[in-house]
């Protein structure tokens, strides 16, 4: 369970929004929706506890969020890829998931790599790759993602019909495994399972 | 009494910067009360040293002015410690607003040192182990006014100049130390007050005029906080009322 | 905790050896630096034989300067250092990994090319043995002191320079005591107490600076 409690933000000279709050359990899906530099990404930075709000409080199975428990549960995709370019698609994600002390073995890489379409280009380095690619690379990281909280900074972005789809799967199968997922968005996508919640800032 | 006194109440800018604008003209009076009667002593009273002359008679500037190099370099990494730690605004600022003054303290025992120097040595600089770690003092508040000035966000700027100061603090000790270590292994030249002869008189004169630098500094600091007040809450309410009224007291 | 310093060593030196035109490059400014100095000052033995641990010495801390603003922007600019930050152990682990393979790929080739450089400046055998004895143990206290320099400027303008202004009046201390202990061993004093406390050093910052620098990098990462 994730709770959010008036939280406020403060960027620059500007308060980007104020008294924000949310609850959000298991198996439900937050969308969260606003003009570019309404705060979607400074809310979602909140909640990976990267940038401590101005006021308000997070927290995470009714506790604080400044914890390595918190984060042994949290899986963030920025809209960074979080990818290495001299290294191979294979490296980037058994080193990801060794940094983030996920168990990940070559098969089980081999196996994601081959969903998001990157069969034959595992041991090709990134800086090989089209943007498209590599951002398949940084979501093959979902696929055998156990963790419970998925924090998505726009995972659909320049993402094919055939991909956005896909995605659309991944993220309901771990919302039937009673996962919970809070992401921005630009464009509607029909999430098939699970309860979706939309969050609007203004 | 309705209002228990909260200390916390004078760490926000808007109840602060009326406050400092209060202080001001009085620690400016204070500093030039003391700054003339240490003059006076310094200047006047003090006997003319039988071996150095009338020269010596910069160390009224010179051992002030590095006493509060070091001491205004203590205060910043004391509010840089306090704004870590409470993440209070008016301590980055303070912080912020008392590195120049302490920069300039340590260009000038620089400056004085070399006049100083000069006539009694021959050399404008030597290698002296308490002249090298003021000018490594010198780099350390140019590093930190080059850091916070880089940064454009004032949250920002503020904490990453504050762990700076934590760091050059913890570093200053060690650095003191390994230059006088240095010094005593190359049989440097060392710049020794003649503290036998050292006249009451004398002592007094520099304790005066220490107490000149300190009031000056904090006037000077209570001014500049001031401004970056204004400056960070320009768009704030109270600033605006202020502004509108003509006359930022 | 040593799973995780180990699992970010290992990639870091993987990155480091696919591009290893960065180690190259450091190296050679190091010995360009050092050879210069004879052209400069002339070649008189006992001139040379006085200069060399203070060249060697300030030569080694340009170098390191010179890799220290890569160490956290490349994992700044792909995303990478978020993920690290969100990692579930402390910062401070993460950041001791990368700062001992930082030492790895920028301290420990300046010692093992020191004697060669040592020899240019007519070094006695002790001298070169002290010199790489001392930029061996001195190192490690650079990348760690450098590593908060790195951390505060990242992101920022003219951030190359602005680590310099920070970092160098820090290294001082190892400046000295790493000259000194060649000094000491050259003139006969014996170089062991210079050398112990540039271990000291060595120690000091690498349990503190990691902490101090993953603090910065929250900072910066806000």
């Amino acid at each position: 369970m994730l709770e959010a409690d008036n939280l406020e933000c403060v960027r620059g000279d500007r308060r980007l929004f104020a008294g924000l709050g949310f609850r959000l359990g298991a198996g439900e899906l937050l969308y969260l929706q606003g003009k570019n530099g309404s705060g979607k990404t400074s809310l979602l930075r909140m909640l990976i506890g990267l940038l401590p709000p101005e006021a308000g409080e997070i927290r995470w199975k009714g506790a604080t969020i400044k914890s390595d428990e918190f984060r042994a549960d949290l899986c963030y995709l920025g809209h960074l890829n979080a990818i290495k370019e001299e290294l191979t698609p294979l490296e980037n994600l058994l080193a990801a998931a060794h940094l983030a002390d996920e168990v990940l073995s070559e098969d089980e890489a081999m196996d994601a790599l081959e969903q998001v379409g990157l069969a034959g280009r595992e041991d090709l380095a990134c800086k090989y790759l089209s943007q498209g690619q590599k951002r398949r690379v940084a979501l093959a990281r979902l696929v055998k993602e156990k963790r419970p909280l998925w924090i998505l900074d726009e995972p659909f972005v320049a993402l094919d019909v055939a991909a956005v789809n896909w995605l659309s799967g991944i993220i309901s199968g771990h919302l039937q495994r009673g996962g919970l997922a809070v992401m921005t968005t630009h464009q509607l996508v029909d999430i098939p399972a699970g309860t979706v919640r939309e969050l609007r800032l203004s | 009494m309705k209002d228990r006194f909260n200390l916390y109440r004078f760490a926000s800018p808007a109840v602060f910067y009326p406050l400092a604008g209060a202080m001001t003209p009085y620690f400016v009076a204070v500093s030039i009360v003391f700054g003339i009667a240490g003059l006076w002593l310094g200047m006047l009273v003090a006997p003319t040293d039988f071996q150095q002359g009338e020269g010596y008679r910069i160390i009224f500037i010179h051992v002030p002015a590095s006493w509060m190099s070091m001491f205004i370099y203590l205060v910043m990494a004391f509010w840089a410690a306090i704004g870590l730690a409470f993440n209070t605004r008016l301590s980055g600022m303070m912080a912020q607003a008392l590195a120049p003054t302490g920069a300039l303290m340590a260009f000038l025992s620089l400056l004085t040192g070399a006049l100083w120097g000069k006539p009694m040595w021959g050399a404008w600089w030597v290698w002296d182990a308490r002249l090298t770690s003021e000018l490594i003092l010198l780099f350390l508040y140019i590093g930190y006014m080059a850091l916070t000035a880089a940064i454009d966000d004032p949250r920002r700027s503020d904490k990453a100049g504050g762990l700076l100061l934590l760091v050059g603090v913890v570093n200053i000790p060690i650095i003191y130390f390994s230059v006088k270590w240095w010094n005593t292994l190359h049989q440097g030249s060392s710049i020794n007050l003649a503290k036998s002869s050292m006249a009451t008189t004398m002592l007094w004169g520099m304790l005066l005029m220490a107490m000149c630098f300190w009031m000056y500094s904090i006037a000077i600091a209570l001014m500049r906080v001031r401004t970056i007040i204004l400056e960070r809450e320009r768009h704030s309410d109270w600033v605006k009322t202020l502004l509108l009224a003509g006359d930022p007291k | 905790m040593l799973k995780i310093i180990t699992a970010v060593i290992s990639r870091d030196l993987k990155l480091a050896m696919r591009r290893q035109a960065d180690i190259v490059s450091a190296l050679f400014f190091f010995i360009i630096v050092v050879s210069l100095f004879p052209l400069g000052i002339g070649p008189e033995p006992d001139l040379l034989r006085k200069l060399a641990p203070g060249v060697l010495w300030v030569a080694a801390l340009l170098a390191t300067m010179l890799s220290l603003p890569r160490l956290f922007a490349d994992d700044h600019r792909d995303g990478t250092l978020e993920q690290l930050a969100l990692a579930p152990h402390p910062l401070g682990l993460v950041v001791t990994g990368k700062v001992i393979a930082h030492w790895l790929v920028s301290g420990l080739p300046l010692a093992l090319i020191a004697p060669i450089l040592g020899i240019q400046f007519d070094l006695s055998t002790e001298g070169l043995v002290a010199i790489t004895l001392a930029i061996l143990i001195g190192t490690p206290a650079l990348s760690g002191i450098g590593a908060i320099g790195a951390a505060l400027t990242l992101g920022l303008r003219g951030g190359g320079v602005l680590i310099s202004l920070l970092v160098l009046p820090l290294y001082i201390p190892v400046l000295i005591f790493g000259a000194g202990a060649v000094d000491a061993t050259v003139t006969g004093l014996g170089g062991e107490g210079h050398l112990s406390l540039l271990a000291a050093l060595t120690f000091a910052s690498l349990g503190f600076a990691p902490w101090a620098a993953a603090a910065a990098l929250k900072i910066a990462l806000e």
